[in-house]
């Protein structure tokens, strides 16, 4: 007799393996895996320094699969979309992708992520966080359907100044025609594969989207069409380097999830992540709209910055004061590097009015472990624009080969 | 326990009832200087938190039966690990439904996800809403639990402090919050985990704690709060909350005892108290069964406000609205419990072999609609055909409960009348109970009844004849709406004090209420010193 | 070309018609658009058999004196068959007790002193809510002096009631009403009678904490200066629809029935009219909807102007309704046993003990409906012989329970339900069912498809503790304003909550002369 708990081993196991799982742990020299979003991925395949400089001179391959992935179908799907996220949705053209936020009634950020339209009707949301409950609770009265589909879908970050070559070299040929935010299909031996100029990154690069079932033969030819120029694996600890020069953002880093939070205040609105830009008060209306139009007005206390700070010691959650005497606390840093290319020592930070205008100097409070000597520094950092890395290449079309 | 000795000895409080509020209450006046003598009626301390063995080699928790609530800086202050206590987290839980599939709740959040997305991939999305919510009032009431509550129409500058404390946190809470909070504290759980989730079974598991002693149903208005219970730990960021008491429940009586006896109280055991002696209006002192009398200036009873107010005391001695009031309080027996010697582990096919939640609370119950059924049965006298449990086994995580292979169960039943319709309780009746919760547990363990090795059976009748809680109503009194916060246990008398002088309640008929919790009896030792002037 | 108006009110129930009355008193130029032929909603008298006539909502009694008087609805035609109208709690044994002091004290000593001590201090204690039931409600936790000096305004009135009726008030806001009778009172119709009105149209039975609410609020409002009591216009309650319409009318409003909102316009975040079904649109700054809010917003509305924590609010508001209606043509009086004649002129209840109220609820829970039905009966022929052909009779019964999503399908059981009601009052007056001629019952889903109202719910929402006051019908739209500036509701489903009483619409009316016009 079969019975309905047959199988259920999650307790075991409560992470779940991507496509890519075996190739990658077959390169992982350091076996230094970590969760996200419910699946275990490399932390570190060899040396976060080697991973992190593939995406910025030859090629970086980033197990994307654990992004959740929603499909969002129906004749209702654009009006459901346009309420739902901060930008103009009826601008997207098919086959193009946004990056927006969407946010909740109070005009918090609920989560980021890239908006794709396939087809007329046919759109993929892309985003760190699960959702599904909010999705469709706001579904509600729109004719639209909600399908996650994280699971179906397998995706690989092909990052850097020898993506496009690469992915010529696997077959996808017009690739090179792709402009940033567009979507393309490709056959790789027969293989149907999507890819997207996307990424996380802040260099030229590209996403791919192929069936699971197809995922070892892709990622076997991908690495055998880089191998000459050096394509390598990359971990996530590489990713978040070049994703903070870049100036991205990072749940639970720069921001929480206004879903999670249980401490009030601890919202973020996308004004005070200087994500304005993404915010289109003209469109009519979206989620958190007449929030946002009250804060606009009011002006905001708060921002995420940009900070290049003196030294080259990274100030992970440094707590920003007005001077060097350290008593007026005027923020707090979210990340911090050392950024091996621009070498400076930048950092993202969350800076209370007025220290957030570009120019502003605040004081970092940096403690240093010096073989078991702690030791405290006050740095001073001045607010800078963003990014802090934006090459020529992530723009041009065609990129050039090398 | 120390021997008899306190004729000799003058004493400047009597704490009437060897429970764990009145052993709380007793460690503090104890430690703050005063003289303090606990009396107990039976030959053992802890009121419902005792260890017995009642069958050879295996201890059963045999009345409460784990440790939820019991307030971390109780704990501390009272140094209850050096005096003994330990407490080991068990391990997730979950619920059995009838096609022999099952629900589960682990403590890893990714199993958990997808262990309700095999139920519904909605739910296990909603379920992060659900615990936010649950824990955003968690975060509002736990600073609550510790004060005394504040009578609404005194203009006493402490009253009047009080609530604009409470209103304060709930101000602080934000407009869509406080929305929120009003609405948390009277729904009823069905309608709150309806907000959240669209599994019958999701629904039906996280509602088994809002009806676990209580003489409501899921659908009753009033229950959703219970929720929070399973999230206090949590919030309180002590790992281990939510357990088992090394040794059983006795445990912590044992090592409230021993923290009290430290600090040279004394507790004298099978000295039931028949009267509080009232002389001029004032508490003076106890009169034991055997006619002793004991005299002291405080006097604080640990038993339930209807036992200490109707049963103990002359009516000619207070109020007669105060004692109007208590006679309209509500107690009402609405759970039975059976403690099992198991010869070995039951199997449970619903459960995946090796799955942890056997280590947890497990229920069997398909349905909201199930639970409130079970309820209909309770209203209508009788107990239920479909009985809700809530069943442990604790000799799996604490090996000092039974012998190695075999385990001690404790099964929890709502619903279970104190009066049943057709007369009294009898010996028949009282298996017929037994039989309808064995069975409802055989069918989802084939090998279970061939595996009792013994079987203590306690309808609330039982209860309250052995532990002396009226109806056998484990939390002293119905934690509804009337009866919470300044409303308990009567409006006017929530702040520890009985209408005459000298004398003060810190059972679990007052705030907070019920679960080994410890809170009344902190907070009623805390009126005492304040009264006395021994603290600020 | 289209018109133009100051305020459009969707839906001509009295509410909508009591706010549109005020609004054009105040000058305004007044729009009230009707779905059906003729004003009232369930508040409006229809033939239900030929020559027979009949109100789905059959009593008044909830509706101030003031109001009638302020919206001049006697000089409009509203007349009283009955007023003041007594209430029998009906016996299946036939030892009935007319609920009046006299008659308890007569029939249960132990009562005797004290229900009228209970029904003068309950009266005193539901004064206190008196103020609250009669204001829009603050918002909580805004800066605003009004908001505060509200809820200032509510303490006090409670802190006046003294010490000791302030404790009990805090004590019953939240109790059982199972509770409060048993501690009160011990016979067991007068329990049940008092259960039946604590509970009548919601979910919860008595023995659910928060039903001494409702009966709290009906107290309150029934007990306000020269309230008519349980009442009975002439005409029915069509009478008191007809005279609100002409009220209306005669302050310059204008009242088109038989004509369907399609949706709510909006422009730029704001409300500027509705459109019709037939694709006429009206323009106007201000739409005041007296449909239940799933209607309002979900439908009329559209969820793309609402964000979507309000919806998901707006969605969850429990709406269910359990109430049917039973109206039966007959040809004679009906003579229910041991009942003297006179009884007909009041109102009957069958809800004989706490028990059997209590049960009548566990039906729905299942999506069953109640084989031992609670039912407030009125022959409303017996005052206003108009309603039925010379020599004829109206019952008009309120039943409950019954759910409103039946897990056995109301198609398939509809004629079972009606004979099962009929059977029962045929216990209770024999020979009745030989006198039936015809019969309409209208189950939940009648209700719903009949008024339009999401649910069927017999006072559109819940009146339970967590969907009253401050969170009426769902928070963000407790002031009769919506998050759409311009959009207002006034329907049962907002604060104080149902029966005919007005006040919805007159506080609806309030706030839009507050904030929008």
């Amino acid at each position: 007799m079969s019975n309905p708990t047959d199988g259920v081993t999650h307790f075991n196991q409560p992470l779940l393996k991507t496509p890519f799982h075996n190739r990658a742990r077959a390169l992982s020299q350091n076996d230094s895996f970590v969760a996200w979003a419910g699946y275990t991925t490399v932390d570190v395949f060899t040396s976060p320094e080697q991973e992190y400089f593939a995406v910025r001179n030859t090629t970086g391959v980033y197990d994307l699969t654990p992004m959740i992935k929603y499909r969002i179908t129906g004749k209702g799907a654009l009006r459901f979309l346009n309420h739902l996220v901060t930008r103009d949705v009826s601008k997207l053209k098919v086959n193009r992708v946004i990056y927006t936020v969407w946010c909740n009634d109070d005009g918090h950020i609920l989560d980021d992520g890239t908006l794709f339209r396939l087809g007329e009707d046919e759109y993929w949301l892309c985003c760190a966080e699960r959702q599904y409950d909010w999705l469709l609770d706001s579904a509600i009265g729109f004719d639209v359907a909600v399908e996650e589909v994280t699971e179906q879908v397998a995706a690989l970050a092909v990052q850097g100044p020898t993506s496009c070559w690469t992915l010529k070299q696997l077959g996808m040929s017009g690739i090179e025609n792709l402009k940033p935010f567009e979507v393309g299909r490709f056959q790789v031996e027969g293989v149907d594969v999507m890819a997207s100029r996307t990424g996380f990154t802040g260099d030229l690069g590209y996403e791919i989207w192929m069936p699971p079932e197809k995922a070892e033969f892709i990622w076997d030819r991908l690495m055998e069409a880089g191998r000459t120029r050096l394509i390598r694996p990359i971990g996530s600890q590489a990713l978040n380097a070049v994703r903070i020069e870049a100036g991205f953002l990072m749940p639970h880093f720069d921001f929480v999830s206004a879903e999670s939070t249980i401490r009030l205040g601890r919202d973020r609105s996308p004004l005070e992540l200087g994500l304005d830009w993404l915010v289109d008060f003209k469109k009519g209306h979206f989620n958190g709209r007449r929030a946002l139009v009250a804060e606009q007005k009011r002006g905001v206390t708060r921002k995420l910055v940009g900070l290049d700070i003196d030294g080259n010691k990274p100030a992970h959650s440094a707590l920003l004061y007005t001077d060097k005497s350290g008593q007026t606390e005027v923020g707090f840093v979210t990340s911090a590097m050392w950024s091996p290319t621009c070498k400076r020592n930048i950092a993202l930070a969350m800076v209370n009015a007025p220290f957030f205008s570009v120019g502003s100097e605040v004081w970092a409070e940096i403690y240093l472990n010096r073989e078991l000597l702690w030791e405290r520094r006050m740095v001073k950092a001045t607010v800078v624009e963003k990014p802090f890395f934006a090459p020529e290449r992530r723009r041009l079309t065609p990129p050039a080969d090398r | 326990m120390s021997a008899a000795s306190g004729n000799s000895k003058r004493y400047d409080v009597i704490v009437v009832g060897a429970g764990h509020n009145g052993l709380v209450a007793a460690c503090y006046m104890q430690r703050s200087g005063l003289n303090v003598l606990v009396l107990e009626r039976n030959d053992y301390i802890g009121g419902a938190a005792v260890s017995r063995s009642l069958y050879p080699e295996f201890t059963y928790s045999n009345c409460s039966y784990v440790c939820s609530l019991l307030r971390p800086e109780i704990m501390r202050q009272l140094e209850l690990p050096k005096f003994g206590l330990q407490v080991i987290p068990y391990e997730g839980g979950c619920t059995m439904m009838h096609d022999g599939n099952h629900f589960a709740l682990y403590d890893n959040h990714d199993a958990l996800r997808r262990e309700i997305s095999r139920h519904s991939k909605r739910d296990a999305e909603a379920y992060d809403r659900y615990a936010r919510d649950v824990m955003r009032q968690c975060k509002f009431i736990k600073p609550l639990l510790l004060r005394e509550p504040p009578d609404p129409t005194s203009f006493k500058i402490r009253d009047i402090q009080e609530l604009l404390y409470i209103g304060k946190r709930f101000h602080n809470m934000g407009e869509k919050r406080m929305y929120d909070t009003i609405r948390f504290w009277t729904m009823s759980a069905a309608d709150f985990l309806d907000e959240y989730f669209e599994s019958e079974i999701v629904k039906a598991h996280y509602a088994g704690s809002s009806i676990i002693g209580t003489a409501l149903g899921p659908r009753s208005p009033g229950t959703a709060y219970v929720l929070l219970h399973h999230y206090m730990g949590d919030i309180d960021d002590t790992v281990g909350a939510w357990g088992f008491a090394r040794g059983g429940m006795g445990a912590v009586s044992k090592a409230l005892g021993a923290s009290f006896e430290a600090s040279g109280g004394t507790i004298r055991a099978g000295a039931g108290v028949s009267k509080f002696l009232v002389r001029n209006e004032r508490a003076v002192g106890v009169a034991l069964s055997d006619g002793e009398e004991l005299y002291a200036n405080t006097i604080m009873s640990n038993m339930d406000v209807k036992r200490t107010f109707l049963e103990s005391m002359d009516a000619s001695d207070l109020p007669s609205e105060f004692v109007e009031q208590v006679r309209k309080f509500k107690i009402r027996g609405s759970s039975g419990k059976l403690n099992i010697a198991l010869d070995g582990l039951p199997e449970f096919p619903a459960i995946p072999k090796g799955a942890p939640c056997i280590r947890g609370d497990m229920h069997v119950t398909d349905t909201i609609d199930m639970m409130e059924r079970a309820y209909d049965d309770w209203k209508a006298g009788r107990w239920s055909q479909a009985p809700y449990i809530d069943m442990l086994m604790p000799s799996q995580i604490d090996p000092t409960m039974a012998p190695n292979g075999k385990h001690y169960m404790s099964v929890f039943t709502q619903y279970c009348p104190y009066e049943l319709a057709d007369g009294p309780w009898t010996p028949e009746k009282k298996q017929g109970f037994a039989n309808s919760v064995i069975e409802t547990i055989a069918r989802q363990s084939p090998n279970f009844k061939s595996l009792i090795l013994h079987a203590e059976v306690r309808t609330p009748f039982d209860i309250e004849r052995e532990v002396g809680l009226t109806e056998g109503n484990i939390f002293q009194g119905e934690l509804t709406m009337d009866q919470l916060l300044f409303n308990r246990p009567v409006p006017g008398y929530a702040q520890y004090r009985a209408p005459v002088r000298g004398l003060y309640m810190c059972g679990s008929s007052t705030h907070p209420g019920g679960g080994v919790m410890g809170a009344p009896g902190h907070n009623a030792a805390q009126a005492v010193l304040r009264d006395l002037k021994k603290v600020a | 070309m289209q018109a133009h108006y100051d305020c459009i009110i969707i839906g001509a129930g009295h509410n909508g018609l009591v706010c549109g009355a005020i609004l054009a008193r105040r000058g305004k130029r007044v729009l009230i658009v009707e779905a059906s032929t003729s004003v009232g909603g369930p508040a409006a008298t229809h033939e239900f058999a030929p020559g027979f006539r009949a109100s789905t909502a059959h009593l008044m009694h909830l509706m101030p004196r003031s109001l009638i008087t302020a919206l001049g609805l006697e000089q409009h035609g509203l007349q009283f068959a009955a007023n003041g109208m007594a209430t029998t709690s009906l016996s299946p044994s036939g030892n009935h007790l007319l609920l009046t002091p006299e008659s308890v004290a007569a029939a249960s000593p132990v009562d005797a002193e004290a229900y009228p001590a209970f029904l003068t201090r309950m009266t005193r204690l539901a004064g206190a809510l008196r103020p609250m039931l009669a204001s829009v409600p603050p918002r909580l936790g805004t800066d605003a002096w009004s908001d505060r000096i509200a809820l200032l305004k509510l303490g006090w009135q409670i802190r006046r009631l003294g010490r000791k009726d302030m404790r009990e008030l805090l004590r019953i806001i939240g109790m059982n009403a199972y509770d409060l009778c048993t501690d009160y009172l011990k016979a067991p119709l007068l329990q049940g009678a008092l259960a039946f009105d604590a509970t009548l149209g919601g979910n919860l039975g008595p023995r659910a904490p928060g039903t001494v609410l409702p009966w709290l609020v009906r107290l309150a409002m029934q007990g306000a200066d020269g309230n008519v009591g349980l009442a009975q216009p002439v005409g029915g309650m069509g009478g008191l629809s007809d005279a609100l319409a002409r009220a209306a009318k005669a302050a310059g409003a204008e009242v088109r029935t038989g004509v369907r909102v399609d949706r709510v316009l909006v422009a730029d975040d704001r409300v500027t009219g509705v459109v019709l079904s037939s694709g006429e649109s009206y323009l106007a700054p201000v739409v005041v909807s007296n449909a239940d809010p799933k209607t309002t917003f979900i439908d009329l509305l559209g969820p793309e102007h609402l964000d979507t924590e309000f919806v998901r609010r707006v969605d969850r508001a429990r709406s269910k309704g359990v109430v049917a209606k039973l109206h039966l043509a007959l040809d004679r009086l009906p003579a229910f046993a041991n009942l003297p004649e006179s009884a007909l002129r009041g109102r009957l209840l069958l809800a004989p003990s706490l028990t059997y109220v209590e049960r009548a609820f566990d039906a729905p829970k299942y999506g069953e409906y109640s084989a031992a039905p609670a039912m407030e009966i009125t022959v409303p022929t017996v005052n206003d012989p108009s309603l039925a052909p010379a020599g004829s009779h109206v019952l008009s019964a309120v039943v409950e329970c019954a759910a409103y999503d039946l897990r056995a399908g109301w198609t398939e059981q509809r004629d079972a339900y009606q004979a099962l009601l009929i059977d029962q009052l045929e216990g209770l007056a024999p020979g009745l069912r030989s006198s039936v001629r015809a019969a309409e019952l209208l189950t939940p889903v009648d209700l719903e498809a009949r008024y339009g109202n999401r649910g069927g719910h017999w006072h559109h929402a819940d009146l339970a503790l967590d969907q009253f006051y401050f969170v009426r019908p769902v928070a963000g739209a407790a002031q009769y304003s919506t998050p759409v500036a311009g959009l207002f509701l006034c329907g049962a489903a907002t604060h104080p909550g149902g029966g005919v009483a007005g006040e919805n619409g007159r506080l609806a009316a309030q706030a839009v002369l507050a904030k929008a016009v």
